[in-house]
């Protein structure tokens, strides 16, 4: 496995101003992501795990400190992200949807075309190439989503709690899929979401947040070997050890924010 | 016994009921103007409705054929719907462009929308004496007051069409690197296309009802001009046929816009 450093993040700061009140959403978050990894960040709503993301994904700028992607190709764009099932655009058809990124870059046609058609295949939405967002079901959308993201051939990839809107069986159809993929490009993917499950069934390592002000309180190595299934995730007696732990930590945050 | 009977017979049965009911639904649709013209017939005839105020449509419908023989009536059509197609494209264009503007960049939003709020409440009708000083009796004027109504409408629906697109769109053109050309024409403009398009058929009805108010002060031809020169001389029959005449086209124009509206707005 290759060691290098893909995300290099330093003393990352972010603090929300209104009114002469202060959030601080990020506190001094130092962290190395490694090439390849798949790292999950899990903490409770407001912890600032969403903030860190749309820093890396350039939609919001640190108050202080910085990051840094190391850049293996020059005509690549740094990072894609993959949006919640709303990250869909209405009037764009499938195509062009999973076309977006390639066609914004202003690739040409034959590229584009190629690159749209292997991922639209690749997620089992050649079918539906043509039609619009809405005649598919929030599962085919966020193929879409996923797709777009990954024919943009991205140095990483950030994902946004992409099937946080999904019944339980489609989220296990659509996990599994996203591992598939991922298998063959081995991305750097940093990946947020509330389900334990799902960060113990994806990730390599789990970063868990605690909120106010928003750090890095622990992390778990998932050693599981891949490919993974959910069958013999839920049977390892090591995982099941490492959902306690992640549980406990969530639940002793969330009472210290109340309390 | 119920249980006896085949289900999917029982089902049909339901279904033509349903089916029954829609034609019913259909039937009341187009019945409710027949309705209405017979009981307007009736009551003219009989003397119940002054027949000097209102004559039978029968009366108006030959007063039209007579019209439109003399080829009086198409040169007024022509004129009005000239004037009101000008109008209109005046108007929704420059509505549709600063609408976008609006929306886009927050700095020309708070510059431009007092201005907008503040001659919005002005009719343009109230203008017409001033368009007139300036763009004279001719066919010019009326465009100019037809833009000047229809511009209102669409330019606050562009705006507001913009601003109701989700951020999560915005966020995504963005985290693709769209450049600023790319962004207008792929997310502003379609993302504010249904809000903008009810604006438009919003400008239509208005300038169906500026046309003839500018067409009454200040002109010698067009359907406003008919209508208002008829009730001068006293011509009721004449009147109704320019009003039925505005009616005809308001519906019609409204009919086009909705398909247009459908066929543009497929993805919804």
């Amino acid at each position: 496995m290759k060691e290098d450093v893909k995300i290099r993040i330093r003393n990352l700061t972010k603090v929300f101003y209104q009114k002469g009140e202060s959030v601080t959403a990020l506190d001094n978050v130092t962290l190395d992501i490694l090439d390849g990894e798949f790292v999950c960040l899990v903490g409770p709503s407001g912890c600032g795990k969403t903030t860190l993301l749309r820093i890396l994904a350039d939609l919001e700028q640190p108050s202080a400190g910085g990051y840094e992607i190391a850049t293996e190709k020059e005509d690549r764009p740094l990072q894609s992200m993959v949006f919640q099932e709303r990250g869909v655009i209405p009037w764009l058809t499938v195509r062009d949807n999973v076309a977006f990124g390639l066609e914004m870059r202003k690739l040409p046609k034959k590229v584009v075309k190629e690159r749209t058609d292997y991922y639209l295949e690749k997620t089992g939405l050649m079918a539906f190439a043509d039609r619009f967002p809405k005649e598919l079901s929030g599962g085919m959308k966020q193929r879409v989503g996923i797709a777009r993201a990954f024919a943009n051939d991205p140095e990483i990839l950030l994902m946004d709690e992409p099937f946080a809107a999904l019944d339980e069986q489609n989220k296990f159809i659509l996990q599994e899929e996203l591992l598939q993929i991922w298998a063959e490009t081995r991305k750097t993917v940093l990946f947020i979401t509330h389900s334990i499950d799902e960060a113990l069934l994806l990730s390599d390592r789990i970063l868990l947040m605690s909120a106010q002000p928003g750090r890095i309180s622990e992390e778990i190595r998932v050693a599981a070997p891949r490919p993974r299934a959910m069958e013999a995730i839920r049977a390892d007696p090591d995982i099941a050890e490492q959902f306690v732990r992640v549980l406990k930590h969530l639940q002793d945050e969330v009472q210290r924010s109340r309390g | 016994m119920a249980s006896d009977h085949n289900p999917v017979a029982v089902e049909r049965a339901e279904w033509k009921k349903r089916q029954m009911k829609e034609r019913m639904k259909q039937l009341l649709t187009v019945s409710s103007p027949i309705f209405m013209l017979l009981l307007w017939e009736v009551l003219s005839r009989t003397a119940v409705l002054d027949p000097r105020f209102f004559p039978p449509p029968t009366a108006i419908l030959e007063t039209f054929w007579n019209l439109a023989a003399s080829g009086e009536l198409l040169t007024h059509i022509g004129v009005s719907l000239y004037r009101i197609f000008g109008g209109f494209l005046l108007g929704v264009i420059p509505g549709v462009i600063i609408g976008l503007l609006m929306g886009l960049y927050s700095p020309i939003r708070h510059f431009v929308q007092p201005i907008v709020m503040a001659i919005m409440p002005i009719p343009t009708l109230a203008l017409l004496p001033i368009i007139i000083i300036l763009f004279g009796i001719g066919d010019l004027s009326k465009v100019v007051t037809i833009a000047g109504s229809v511009f209102f409408p669409v330019v606050i629906n562009t705006a507001a069409g913009v601003m109701n697109i989700d951020p999560i769109h915005m966020d995504l053109a963005k985290n693709y690197g769209a450049d600023s050309k790319d962004y207008f024409l792929k997310i502003a403009f379609p993302g504010a296309l249904p809000v903008m398009l009810e604006g438009i058929q919003m400008g239509q009805a208005i300038a169906l009802l500026t046309i003839v108010a500018a067409e009454m002060m200040g002109s010698v031809s067009g359907i406003g001009f008919l209508i208002w020169t008829s009730y001068k001389a006293f011509l009721l029959q004449e009147m109704y046929v320019g009003l039925i005449l505005i009616s005809f086209f308001g519906y019609l124009f409204s009919l086009l816009l909705r398909g247009l509206q459908r066929k543009i707005l497929r993805w919804r």
